[in-house]
């Protein structure tokens, strides 16, 4: 196999102090293959955000330890998080800019992107002028802009239609395809997992943990509606529901 | 552009809001309550304006006048952020200096003139002074207020996507208070022309006579017309400077980032 891209060792996230502390993540050992493509799945409030975050840098774990590869990882957050004083391009380019980029390098390379995202022609616009799909496709953009290996991605197409979610699957598929990045896309939605994932890591609550793995092998790429996806999913839930059962009983 | 035939445009609001403000004057001017020398009608102040604007001193008046607002003003944008980016980076400087620059906020200008006479005499300095702690404090205010409410979600990205320290500051912070920060101008300039104008009545230097010399001079003379042509004078630079710079520069912003209604 090859080398890990990421890998969390006994990782514990816990919030607050004394009476108030709340263990959010426990004992977590995980390791990315570099370009793999891995879905976490989990009910809400499980941890997913905060394991996300620790791979992310934004915050530390409280114990364990957490690497990536040189150069850190980027990240898509739930909401596109687009910074409306700036045009498109200007947004795509604010990593590009941070890294002290010259102008014209910038434009070409921003250029690129938005042809990547199929969003030519768009760059001098202003974020608020495209939809919700759109955004995202600049969020990712501007998220590959960084030029990590690694690409988190956190719940990013919840909020959208399921038309439109399943062309941005086939778009994050393609460039993922054409970049072998390392992505780990968290979601809800156990279809969608099934649909992008190379593995899918399920986690149970209270305290969040891993409770189960499943490798996917179904050749790419995948229509959603698919019956091996559809039948994936079912096996997935199955085992979601018993980790949901499993966490009553010990409430 | 529907919504134009319903609500009016806001030049034709303001023309129909200053001639009823005009009309009540001249309303007043027929009552007799104070004789026309005292109280002339709208029309003879008009007519002196007229007269005024024909005289080169009339312009320098502005000229003097608007010189120590512009450097005035400058000078308390450059002391309003720079105390409110301390006060940001120092969390115990903002704890205990935040009360007092509120406080300092709601001190009416003229208080300070005592004092800025003693430390400064009968001299620009003077005005300076004051007009720079009238302003500051609502500048400082404005930009403090607007970056607390923030998205911590813009701060996360700017972050995530590299900028750290003072790039996280010029590129994330200061772009994302910029709407309200721009109202913390607004209402600096706001004190700044007040607190001018109230040095101005009070620090007559009489090599340059500017507007507020001009006013204190038409009171001494009784010349009610003068007095009043240079209240106008007064209310429409500040209108002015509001509507030209401060809306526009709003309504450049809003638009940009789209938080216009359509
Ligand atoms: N900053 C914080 N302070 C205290 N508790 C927190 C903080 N962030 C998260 N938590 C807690 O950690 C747990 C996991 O939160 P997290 O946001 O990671 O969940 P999630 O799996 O992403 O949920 P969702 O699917 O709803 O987004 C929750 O119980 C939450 O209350
Ligand atoms: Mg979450």
């Amino acid at each position: 196999m090859i080398s890990p891209a990421v890998v969390l060792d006994h990782v514990q996230k816990t919030y607050g102090q004394g009476a108030q502390a709340h263990t959010a993540l426990q004992s977590v050992s995980l390791e990315v293959p570099a370009g793999e493509f891995l879905c976490l799945l989990g009910a809400s409030g499980c941890g997913k955000s905060t394991l996300l975050h620790l791979i992310a840098g934004l915050e530390p774990p409280t114990s364990g330890s957490v690497s990536v590869p040189a150069g850190g990882a980027a990240m898509m957050f739930q909401d596109p998080a687009l910074f409306p004083w700036l045009s498109v391009a200007d947004n795509i380019g604010f990593p590009l800019a941070r890294k002290g980029l010259g102008a014209t390098a910038q434009k070409a390379r921003v250029q690129e992107l938005l042809a990547m995202v199929n969003l030519d022609g768009w760059g001098h616009r202003q974020p608020h002028e495209l939809s919700g799909g759109m955004r995202q496709r600049v969020a990712l953009a501007r998220a590959l802009a960084q030029d990590a290996r690694v690409l988190l991605m956190d719940e990013p197409f919840a909020a959208l239609d399921a038309m439109m979610r399943d062309r941005l699957h086939d778009e994050i598929e393609r460039v993922w395809r054409e970049t072998g990045l390392t992505i780990v896309f968290v979601t809800h939605n156990v279809r969608e997992a099934a649909r992008l994932a190379d593995r899918v890591i399920v986690l149970a609550s209270h305290p969040g943990r891993i409770a189960g793995e499943f490798s996917v092998k179904l050749p790419r790429p995948r229509r959603i509606d698919a019956p091996e996806v559809a039948q994936l999913s079912r096996t997935i839930t199955d085992s979601l529901r018993s980790v949901l059962r499993g966490n009553d009983d010990a409430s | 552009m529907q919504a134009s035939s319903s609500t009016p445009s806001p030049w034709l609001a303001r023309l129909a809001a200053l001639a009823t403000a005009i009309l009540l004057w001249q309303v007043v001017v027929w009552s007799g309550w104070k004789p026309v020398w005292l109280l002339p009608s709208p029309l003879t102040v008009f007519l002196r304006l007229a007269t005024l604007a024909t005289e080169p001193a009339f312009y320098w008046a502005i000229f003097y006048t608007l010189v120590r607002a512009v450097s005035g003003y400058a000078m308390a944008v450059g002391i309003g952020v720079a105390s409110a980016l301390l006060m940001l980076r120092f969390r115990l400087l903002r704890t205990t200096v935040a009360g007092l620059l509120t406080g300092l906020q709601s001190m009416p200008s003229v208080i300070w003139f005592p004092l800025a006479i003693l430390l400064f005499q009968l001299g620009e300095g003077a005005i300076l002074f004051v007009v720079v702690l009238g302003a500051f404090p609502s500048i400082a205010n404005g930009l403090l207020h607007s970056i607390d409410h923030i998205p911590p979600l813009w701060i996360r990205a700017g972050k995530m996507l590299g900028a750290r320290g003072w790039s996280l500051v010029a590129h994330v912070y200061l772009p994302a208070a910029m709407p309200g920060f721009v109202g913390g101008l607004k209402q600096g300039w706001a004190f700044a022309w007040r607190s001018l104008m109230a040095g101005e009545l009070l620090v007559i230097i009489s090599d340059r006579p500017s507007i507020g010399t001009r006013l204190s001079f038409a009171r001494e003379l009784s010349d009610a017309p003068d007095l009043l042509a240079w209240m106008i004078v007064v209310l429409g630079i500040g209108m002015l400077v509001d509507g030209l710079l401060f809306s526009t520069i709003e309504r450049r912003i809003r638009i940009k980032r789209g938080l216009f209604e359509t």
